[in-house]
């Protein structure tokens, strides 16, 4: 079943995983499945943890970036703090994650990454994030407008919604911190 | 005792009563939180998610600017303290993301800020010294201590042992209340996947609630904005979702600490959770 993937083998791929996530090497992963053992979002994954480092050995680029394991990924850190080898799949996934939007391969984490995105918008525009407004503009671009409804009126009656952003001074410092991001992205 | 203090976005509105009942109790303790002037958001999951030079940039600067205050800095919230952590050990690894950060942002980068849990602060006060100030003991409350990921783990950047943490579990026997012994205290409760992947965070959670009912805890105590809100704001939909009908009421610690001092519940924000803590309370004459 490992072995008998659709994808070419990618062994740049591994390379560039390995890089991005600053492990030393992910050849030790003997597939023991402790991480696979105490990870919560199992249930909901295509992958199992374990597997995505053994396709990863196998440089399966395509599979491992179109999963839907990367985006149910927690980031909680049980497959790091337990892997007998030391890998740290929590920062694999992650790199996975950088790796897979910044190649437009975003399909199954459509909703993970529009929150990202609207969140990282909320620190840009305001310095810290406006809870509200992220809320808002999530439930709105993706036509769940009613699904925070009851929580949102309950909020608002404890006084937990803030109108409007408390934007700090040093928003003009943050500007430069992601003008460089995007500088580092197109190098 | 002088310390920095990063409150963290969801302490200014989702999770303000936390807020709260941090700056009270340490005001009665003697422990003087200095805010940290023109704070920014550390970034939390989406950008390590997005971006590996932003997610450690945005915490820097919280870094820079507690430094140039002379001061260590306290974290209430546990997803915040992960990644002031997380950024610190990268910046002391590499050198050049440290200079780019410096010069972008124009203040130097020392890495000599101490980052703790507020947590670890509040332990660090001593035990004895926080029963001293127990007037209203918990006595016949049950409660379960639910720690999460990011204050526990990875190790070497959690603040208590990632598998088995019990620092608060201690803090809070301080008020005289039972804890019970659980095996949920340190699962994940899907927080980063509230929004984008809800279905599989409710599970998560609902699991958390079963687990901590099961052990016959009266209530849950967190220590995370992220936690409390997913675990308590969110119960309505767990119940809704999976036809159950919990009804946990979640405290953050320090609010369990100050009630036990015989400070106000409302000035603690106990009147603004989703699940009333009056009813748990009333165990204790409350
Ligand atoms: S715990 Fe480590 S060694 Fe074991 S399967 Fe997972 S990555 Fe491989
Ligand atoms: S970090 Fe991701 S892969 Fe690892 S245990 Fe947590 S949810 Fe699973």
């Amino acid at each position: 079943m490992l072995l008998g993937g659709k994808d070419k083998p990618d062994p740049a791929f591994l390379e560039a995983v390995v890089r991005a996530s600053g492990q030393k090497t992910l050849a030790h992963c003997y597939q023991c499945g402790k991480c696979t053992a105490g990870c919560p979002t199992t249930f909901a994954m295509d992958y199992k943890p374990n597997r995505i480092i053994r396709m990863l050995q196998l440089g399966r680029k395509e599979e491992v970036l179109g999963s839907r394991t990367i985006w149910v990924c927690a980031a909680c850190f049980t497959c790091s703090t337990r892997c007998p080898c030391n890998i740290d799949v929590a920062q694999v996934m992650d790199s996975l994650r950088v790796i897979a939007r910044r190649e437009g391969k975003t399909g199954l984490g459509r909703g993970v990454v529009l929150f990202n995105d609207l969140f990282l918008l909320s620190v840009r525009r305001n310095g810290r994030v406006f809870e509200t407004g992220l809320a808002l503009s999530f439930n709105l671009r993706r036509k769940t407008f009613f699904r925070d409804a009851e929580l949102g009126r309950f909020m608002f009656t404890r006084g937990k919604l803030r109108f409007t952003p408390d934007r700090p001074k040093g928003v003009r410092e943050l500007a430069r911190l992601f003008a460089k991001a995007e500088e580092k992205v197109e190098e | 005792m002088r310390i920095g203090y990063y409150p963290g976005c969801s302490l200014q509105s989702s999770a303000r009563e936390y807020d709260l009942a941090t700056r009270l109790v340490t005001r009665y303790l003697g422990v003087q939180l200095v805010d940290i002037p023109d704070w920014n958001c550390c970034g939390a999951s989406a950008a390590h998610s997005t971006d590996p030079f932003l997610a450690v940039a945005l915490p820097a600067r919280n870094l820079i600017l507690a430094s140039e205050m002379g001061l260590d800095v306290t974290v209430p919230c546990a997803a915040c303290y992960h990644r002031l952590r997380v950024a610190q050990r990268e910046l002391t690894h590499d050198r050049d993301l440290s200079e780019k950060v410096a010069e972008v942002l124009g203040r130097p980068y020392r890495g000599t800020v101490r980052i703790y849990s507020l947590l670890e602060t509040m332990t660090g006060i001593g035990l004895e010294q926080l029963a001293a100030q127990i007037v209203r003991p918990l006595k016949g409350l049950r409660v379960a201590c639910y720690y999460g990921c990011l204050l526990v783990r990875p190790p070497g950047i959690g603040c208590d042992d990632p598998e088995n943490p019990e620092s608060m579990d201690r803090l809070v026997e301080t008020t005289k209340a039972e804890t019970v012994s659980w095996g949920y205290k340190n699962e994940c409760c899907g927080g980063a996947l509230i929004f984008g992947a809800r279905e599989v965070a409710l599970r998560l959670v609902r699991d958390i609630l079963r687990n901590a009912t099961g052990a016959g805890a009266h209530a849950i105590v967190c220590a995370c904005p992220l936690c409390q809100s997913n675990l308590d704001l969110r119960q309505g939909q767990v119940n809704k979702m999976f036809g159950t009908n919990f009804a946990v009421p979640v405290f953050y610690f320090p609010q369990l600490l100050g009630l036990a001092m015989g400070l106000n519940p409302r000035d603690l924000g106990l009147t603004t959770h989703f699940v009333d803590p009056q009813r748990a309370l009333r165990v204790v004459g409350g």
